[in-house]
């Protein structure tokens, strides 16, 4: 594949430069010992988070966010690092549908991630090279019960809501499977209780693209200061094309061209739609790790809750007080309404509290993320009642 | 529907679960939350009575209750409740099967089409009727299957299905219906509540 060379070079600095910005952000060292899944102990390990608006005195308004694949603990307002908008700013933020005037919103970097939080990029100790391949295999359950930490060192006992997109869904369903007493309302979005056939294929075909480049080099290339920046556009464009539905790709690019009149008989972008994936790739790798793409889709793939339950999934939820509002998009393909259903159908097996809404809307996966009002009103209008029940409960 | 509901919420005991099969804007489960302190869930096929009922705090699943009903579990609510809807499905027989699967009991109301008005549109006046309890004109209904309050007692019977107690509600009276009073109840109720199972 014939990509955008020249883009390269003035890119390559941006993502060092980055890590050196990874310095002032707000960390907790995680000192309690974590048996990863994979058996592993580990301890005394760095977890990047940022908080929004203030925790009150009956800390009861506190909303946990689980942030997805490539986002990170910037949720609202700029981004301290990239300078770029908070993933979620659409949904958080003073006035916003989760009303940081009104909630205190904490998200924290998952661990394999690379904002901060302990990852493949961080310098192993015992090496004093970055982990790279030695980092632990981690799963879905690990980065959760990294984060339980962080709620017992913030003093909330009991969340008000823990929700999340797409990954972020899936944190939030271990995270209530894990911990059934932390937290009063949960709302997983677009998201499954498994990764399917099809998300693995295509976190596969991702992790083939990273690896498929001659500069990862097994995962060493931080040593050489470089990123296989090619294959983890690559995988940046696989993700994208998964995030959009047909529809509404046909709608934004159809056949256009990109800034010409006619086709120029070339590889180089002469539509929309390759320029477009061309961006999302290249301006990806300034502020990614590679290796923290292989660990979290690694992780995602890994996920299936009815395994960690004997009895399965009605087990996963039996004895559940948390009251769950599920929410799928009609144009999702990755984590289809059919899937968030499945859901909700174990829930409700499980005798569990569950509400569930699908958002008609051609924007695909990537609703949760865009500026979708009917979306935006239904999270809006189960926190703000959740809120005033848990109020009235902590009461009695 | 207030005189509907209130008649509904006397049969239900205090402190039970139900759910609320096509729960609209979720009216009925708030009364009987707040009267009977009922834990009550809603299945509603219609997006934004589904996010009205969610930012009133209701738990609603977003759903056809002609095909979903399969995902509640046997015998999992005490009570399930089936307003104004049985007719307009396309297989009244299976939902109604399906009611008193998922629940212990079931409530089935029915806008009645022996009421004596319904009746005599079509006998006087020969068009199909439209009235208060039936607003719609023959091409715009989403009624399917009419039916009157004996049919649906016919019906019972011949299904076995037991009827522990039928409500008729005309303007401004409720009155128990019995075997008895069937033929006349059926002339003048504008609804039947049917306590089923």
């Amino acid at each position: 594949m014939q990509l955008n060379r020249d883009f390269l070079p003035s890119l390559a600095g941006l993502f060092f430069y980055m890590n050196e910005k990874l310095e002032n952000i707000k960390k907790l060292n995680i000192t309690k010992p974590l048996l990863l899944d994979c058996k592993q102990n580990v301890s005394n390990f760095p977890l990047a988070y940022e908080t929004y608006g203030e925790l009150n005195k009956d800390k009861d308004n506190a909303i946990l966010v689980f942030h997805a694949l490539t986002g990170d603990q910037f949720v609202s307002g700029i981004n301290p690092v990239t300078k770029k908008e908070g993933w979620w700013n659409t949904a958080v933020g003073p006035g916003k549908a989760i009303d940081t005037n009104k909630y205190f919103v904490i998200c924290a970097n998952v661990i394999g991630g690379c904002m901060g939080s302990w990852g493949p990029k961080e310098i192993n100790k015992k090496t004093s090279e970055p982990y790279g391949l030695n980092f632990p295999v981690i799963t879905i359950r690990d980065i959760v019960k990294a984060q339980e930490t962080l709620l017992d060192y913030l003093g909330i006992k009991k969340l008000l809501c823990a929700t999340g997109g797409s990954m972020g869904g899936m944190q939030a369903l271990q995270f209530c499977a894990t911990f059934p007493d932390r937290t009063f309302s949960a709302i997983p979005i677009a998201c499954s209780t498994s990764h399917s056939a099809q998300n693995i294929a295509l976190n596969e075909l991702a992790r083939q693209a990273v690896m498929a480049d001659p500069v990862w080099d097994k995962g060493k290339y931080l040593k050489k200061k470089v990123q296989p920046k090619n294959g983890l556009a690559v995988a940046r464009m696989v993700g994208h094309i998964s995030y959009l539905s047909e529809k509404g790709m046909q709608e934004k690019f159809g056949r256009k061209l990109q800034e010409k009149a006619d086709y120029e008989f070339s590889f180089d972008a002469d539509f929309q739609v390759e320029s477009y994936l061309r961006h999302q790739g290249y301006t990806f790798v300034e502020r990614f790790d590679a290796n923290s793409i292989l660990y979290i889709t690694r992780a995602m793939d890994y996920f299936d809750l009815s395994r960690q339950f004997k009895g399965g999934l009605v087990e996963a939820f039996k004895n559940q007080q948390t009251k769950f509002l599920v929410i799928s998009f009609s144009s999702d393909w990755l984590y289809t309404t059919r899937e968030n259903k499945d859901t909700v159908i174990a829930l409700n097996a499980a005798g569990a509290d569950v509400s569930f809404a699908e958002i008609k809307t051609d924007k695909g996966h990537d609703s949760f993320l865009v500026n979708e009002p009917e979306f935006l009103k239904t999270i809006k209008g189960f926190i703000d009642s959740m809120h005033t029940k848990f109020k009235n409960e902590k009461r009695i | 529907m207030k005189k509907e509901f209130k008649a509904i919420a006397d049969i239900i005991p205090k402190n039970i679960s139900v759910l609320d099969v096509g729960c609209g804007d979720g009216s009925l489960m708030n009364l009987l939350i707040k009267e009977k302190n009922i834990k009550a869930r809603g299945l509603e096929i219609k997006e934004e009575y589904v996010k009205k009922c969610i930012s009133r705090g209701l738990s609603v699943i977003e759903g056809d209750a002609e095909t979903e009903l399969h995902q509640f579990p046997d015998q999992s609510f005490d009570f399930v409740i089936l307003s104004q809807t049985l007719q307009a499905f396309y297989n009244p027989e299976k939902v109604l099967k399906d009611l008193l699967r998922v629940g212990k009991s079931a409530i089935v109301s029915i806008p009645n089409f022996g009421y004596w008005k319904v009746r005599t549109s079509l006998l006087f006046f020969g068009k199909m009727p439209v009235t208060k309890t039936l607003p719609n004109n023959w091409y715009d209904t989403p009624n399917l299957h009419m039916c009157t309050i004996k049919d649906l007692f016919n019906f019972c019977s011949d299904k076995n299905i037991k009827i522990n107690k039928i409500i008729g509600l005309n303007e401004n009276r409720t009155s128990e219906i019995k075997k008895s009073n069937l033929e006349r109840k059926n002339l003048f109720s504008k609804i039947g509540i049917f306590w089923l199972g």
